[in-house]
């Protein structure tokens, strides 16, 4: 290969042109989205968005409802979560063989799991047998309303797979909750119908056997696995006051006590038009989808938008730290307290989380992974648990066999400390903002991506266009900002460390040697 | 405004509807047309989907054995192209088992002849640009991303990488050390666990596609393997290249033949098809003490594409265990709410049988329980076959769902390069099509018959054994599986300083 041969101005010119053009493409970009995205905002506070995309004949959509598990009741915690899952039970004429009769079957299953918690949870007074009673008649009252529905489980589901529907879910954080999937560009109308539906007669049909789905969920994502176990313990520790400290798919207690009356309150106070974007992309012409969308989506009545007032999570002043005994190998997570995605500061975090973290010219895999040899992988990012409140910057690295976490934590910090101390590169701050633009420039190419991206940013500063200015803030980065918001940020006061330390599994020899790798 | 997408938080930080991943998934055998007579949504008019001819790839055959794909998508100023290479993991011996993935890291991180992998790493990352390589099962491969006006800089150093590897020494250590890494962790998850010891079950513990690195087979992985390896597999005449993006197709197979034309044919590499050995079936348990849900995971030996009988598989799967509208989605986990991952079905290899899976997850306590509701829904299907109204769910899924099988230039290219690499009939995906539309409810009750059979296959449990409903063994005799990972030969891992 010849590139050795040339000279580093070249090196350097080649570099600064594929940045002029890197930018001059993304103007494009933002003027050709111009053109083709179109904003309304309906009467009832809902907001539309219509990117054309004509690609293929198919569109995919994003519902993004601004609700996350934040805004989970105290003592309910996981409810956000539990009322996606019962987004997908159908509605009062979707999943029933009769409505009426099914809607005073499940009132009584509510009255006769009011009266079984009540008892339960009655501390001093509990009649045992009269528990066992209760809990028997809510069982029975579920049994009868089953019947209603029990033929037409996951109809709406059923619908969409039918319709063709490519990569249904839905996902819930702390943040908020999205609801998406693709259609043949043909079904446009249905699924206006289908998803205007859902929220504006959903019905919560057999809740309590979705409950132990979702507790199930818990038991895989987190009971069952270390990593799991730690994040959880460890993001309770961060978060003194904000409910950023909540598990998304909420406490076990929480779980085993929350009823559908619950859920159906939380749907009431926030499933409201003016806390949700919807938005559609693909092989559609605006002025023809946004009269049918406009059509289906405005029968949504416009209720109040809920007050999400949340504490402030006040400023942290000595360092916490979360250590797990596990039978499993040794694991390192540290996070330090940074503001919200509003802070003029933003875009530095994204450019400081790039630069630590992205590919092998990254300052930790270099450091961990190429010259200590310490580390298998390691990152640093930021938004977590979530970024619409006051969240963390945080740092992670997997030992291997035979190094501690200790020398983890000390590695990382003489990254942290470079950062602060000297400026990064010339090369490196160019890489950075090269990346940026590149990323952008590749994430414009699916109809899914898009829908997403456009929604979020939608959602967050009322401007799809936000997704291509942050980009621009990032241009504007410098590198005493970078040194700035380090030494702002990354303060032994200000970080809560997680670790997984091996403990070998109970019934193992006595004076059995640390794991190197070796053993279960 | 980034937020965490990092593997380890984004699963655990998102709380999701449906399992990412679940395989091919009805609910109860009666009419889904419901709704005390309304059913609104069948008055919604859907017009014929329009007429679409995605763009198709142009093969250019180099006289020296290369097959190239050209797709032209001018949506974005980008270029993207893969080589895929013939020879993957299934032709290494066992005792180096690990060596595709030693390669697949060191053929880009030991740099070429000329420059390091880490003067790599700096001149692509400037320009926002990837040159990556990998390991495989069947195939090897290397590929490039890159802005357009970037191209002829990283296909540069693409080329370079084809033909000049170095494999540093040093690269294959820290290689071998991240192998290391994943070894030590690999009994830390019990879904990992699971996934990986039922195709022990599936193949037999001996074959490629089942086995897994030790310490002692990483170890043993020297720079003169990789060398031997790329120069008996990386030949013109061993590689399919595609290439999509923002360019002339004209002008790009010019520069390509223009860059391989030179590149001497090499001596044909026999694959090696490893005979599959499957365990007896029966029980297979492994205690795991700190969890509080049981992976189930039932297998056998599954089929080929190639196999007849793959178009009705697809239905069958898709309707007893492959989505949001199958039985066991339906009688599990929203009838029961036994589980919230379950699905399932029929697997199928393009080269060699896939395997036969039906998993599901569920707390300790309603382990027998669960793996007896599974025995139902299998036995189930001789007394209650997939019914006309589930046949006729199963296909309009899969066929009105065509669209997105080809809705974007990369995946067309993506599946000719599969057609190709296998030796399948270019147009397999239309005849795919043709196929499905003529499966009948006999069919799908014939291949279920003839491949599912709750006798022969394994159940492998994965738990905490103290906390199960009943004992295993109340189910037949129970082998137990041991997990434990074989110690690494003496200094391989350095002593711990301290340990607390």
């Amino acid at each position: 290969m010849k590139s050795r041969s040339i000279s580093l101005q070249t090196f350097v010119s080649c570099v600064a042109v594929s940045f002029l053009l890197g930018s001059l493409a993304l103007a494009q970009d933002l003027a050709s989205f111009e053109k083709r995205t179109t904003v309304k905002k309906l009467d009832n506070g809902l907001t539309i968005v219509i990117c054309e995309r004509p690609e293929a004949p198919v569109f995919s959509f994003f519902t993004h409802v601004d609700a996350g598990s934040v805004q989970d009741p105290m003592g309910k915690t996981g409810l956000a979560h539990m009322f996606e899952h019962m987004a997908f039970k159908g509605t009062e004429t979707i999943g029933t063989r009769d409505y009426p009769a099914e809607k005073i079957a499940l009132a009584k299953v509510e009255q006769a799991y009011a009266a079984y918690i009540a008892e339960r949870d009655e501390r001093v007074a509990r009649d045992q047998q009269k528990l066992t009673q209760l809990e028997q008649a809510w069982k029975d009252a579920i049994a009868a309303a089953d019947k209603f529905s029990a033929p037409y489980t996951n109809e709406f589901g059923k619908i969409v797979e039918s319709e063709g529907g490519e990569g249904m879910n839905a996902e819930t954080n702390l943040d908020e909750t999205v609801y998406f999937y693709s259609f043949p560009i043909n079904r446009l109308e249905l699924w206006a119908y289908l998803e205007s539906e859902r929220f504006l007669h959903p019905v919560l049909r057999q809740f309590y056997k979705e409950r132990n789905v979702v507790i199930e969920e818990r038991r895989m994502r987190t009971d069952s696995n270390p990593v799991g176990r730690l994040i959880e313990q460890f993001t309770e520790e961060a978060f003194a006051a904000h409910p950023y400290h909540r598990p998304t798919i909420g406490w076990i207690s929480d779980l085993n006590s929350f009823s559908a009356t619950d859920a159906q309150n939380f749907f009431d106070k926030y499933y409201v038009p003016s806390n949700m974007v919807v938005t559609v992309v693909g092989d559609v012409k605006a002025s023809e989808a946004m009269p049918i969308v406009e059509k289906y989506f405005s029968r949504i009545p416009a209720r109040p938008k809920p007050d999400t007032a949340t504490t402030t999570e006040p400023p942290q002043n000595s360092e916490r730290r979360v250590v797990l005994h596990e039978q499993s190998q040794p694991f390192y997570l540290e996070g330090y307290h940074r503001p919200d995605y509003r802070s003029p500061d933003d875009q530095i975090y994204d450019a400081i989380s790039d630069l630590m973290s992205n590919g092998r010219t990254s300052r930790l895999y270099r450091a961990l992974v190429r010259d200590k040899q310490i580390a298998s992988d390691s990152e640093g990012f930021t938004g977590y648990p979530g970024n619409k409140y006051p969240q963390l910057f945080a740092f992670y690295a997997l030992p291997i066999p035979g190094h501690t976490t200790q020398e983890i934590a000390d590695a990382i910090h003489v990254e942290i400390e470079r950062l602060k101390k000297e400026d990064i590169s010339d090369d490196e701050l160019k890489m950075i903002k090269t990346r940026a633009k590149a990323n952008l420039i590749r994430s414009l190419g699916s109809n899914e991506g898009l829908a997403q991206e456009l929604s979020l940013y939608q959602a967050r500063y009322d401007d799809w266009r936000e997704l291509f200015h942050s980009v621009d803030r990032i241009e504007k980065v410098t590198k005493a900002d970078i040194r700035r918001v380090a030494n702002e940020t990354f303060k032994a006061d200000n970080r809560t460390v997680g670790i997984i330390e091996f403990a070998p599994p109970p019934g193992a020899p006595q004076g059995a040697p640390m794991p190197q790798g070796g053993g279960q | 405004m980034k937020r965490a997408i990092l593997s380890y938080f984004a699963l655990l930080a998102i709380c999701g509807f449906a399992v990412a991943g679940t395989t091919p998934l009805y609910a109860q055998a009666q009419p889904a047309s419901s709704t005390s007579g309304q059913q609104p949504w069948k008055q919604i008019p859907i017009p014929k989907l329009p007429a679409f001819h995605p763009v198709q790839p142009k093969r250019v055959e180099l006289p020296n054995g290369m097959v190239v794909f050209l797709q032209e998508d001018h949506e974005l100023p980008t270029i993207d192209g893969t080589a895929r290479i013939r020879g993957g993991e299934r032709s290494v011996p066992a005792s180096k088992a690990g060596l595709t993935d030693v390669y697949g890291d060191v053929w880009r991180t030991g740099g070429t002849k000329t420059q390091t992998g880490d003067q790599l790493d700096d001149f692509l990352e400037q320009r926002a640009a990837k040159v990556e390589t990998g390991g495989g099962g069947d195939s090897t491969s290397a590929s490039f991303s890159c802005l357009k006006e970037d191209f002829d800089d990283v296909f540069r150093v693409f080329v370079d990488v084809l033909k000049n590897p170095e494999f540093r020494a040093e690269k294959i250590e820290i290689s071998q050390k991240g192998l290391y890494d994943g070894i030590s962790r690999r009994n830390d998850d019990p879904g990992q666990i699971a996934g990986r010891e039922a195709a022990k079950l599936a193949y037999g513990v001996n074959s490629p596609y089942a086995r897994v690195p030790e310490y002692k087979t990483v170890a043993s992985i020297t720079r003169q393997d990789l060398v031997e390896w790329h120069g008996k597999y990386v030949h013109p005449n061993n590689i399919i290249l595609g290439v999509v993006g923002d360019f002339d197709s004209a002008k790009m197979e010019a520069r390509l033949r223009e860059a391989f034309a030179s590149w001497p044919k090499g001596t044909p590499t026999s694959d090696s098809t490893a005979k599959p050995d499957p365990a007896a079936p029966g029980y297979y348990q492994i205690d795991k003490t700190d969890v509080n849900q049981t992976n189930i995971q039932m297998v056998a030996l599954g089929i080929t594409r190639k196999n007849p009988d793959y178009f009705a598989v697809s239905v069958f799967n898709e309707a007893f265990g492959g989505g949001f509208s199958s039985r066991l989605f339906g009688d599990i986990r929203s009838t029961k709410g036994l589980a919230y991952g379950v699905g399932g079905g029929i697997g199928s290899g393009w080269d060699h049988a896939g395997v036969l899976r039906i998993a599901m997850s569920t707390k300790s306590a309603t382990t027998i329980e669960s793996i007896q509701a599974l025995d139902e829904e299998i036995s189930g299907l001789a007394k209650r076959p997939i019914d006309d109204e589930e046949i006729k769910r199963a296909k309009d899924s899969i066929l009105n769902s065509f669209v997105f099988r080809f809705d974007s230039p990369e995946k067309v290219l993506q599946e000719k390069m599969a057609y190709e690499f296998y030796g399948y009939p270019l147009d397999f995906l239309e005849s795919f099509q043709r196929e499905i539309e003529k499966v009948t409810k006999e069919d799908v009750a014939r291949v279920a018959a003839k491949y599912l059979h709750r006798d022969q296959l394994s159940v492998l449990v994965v738990g905490n054994v103290a906390e199960f409903d009943k004992p295993l063994s109340s189910l037949g005799t129970v082998t137990k599986v041991d997990i434990t990972i074989p110690a690494p030969p003496p200094g391989l891992v350095p002593e711990q300083a301290e340990h607390p």
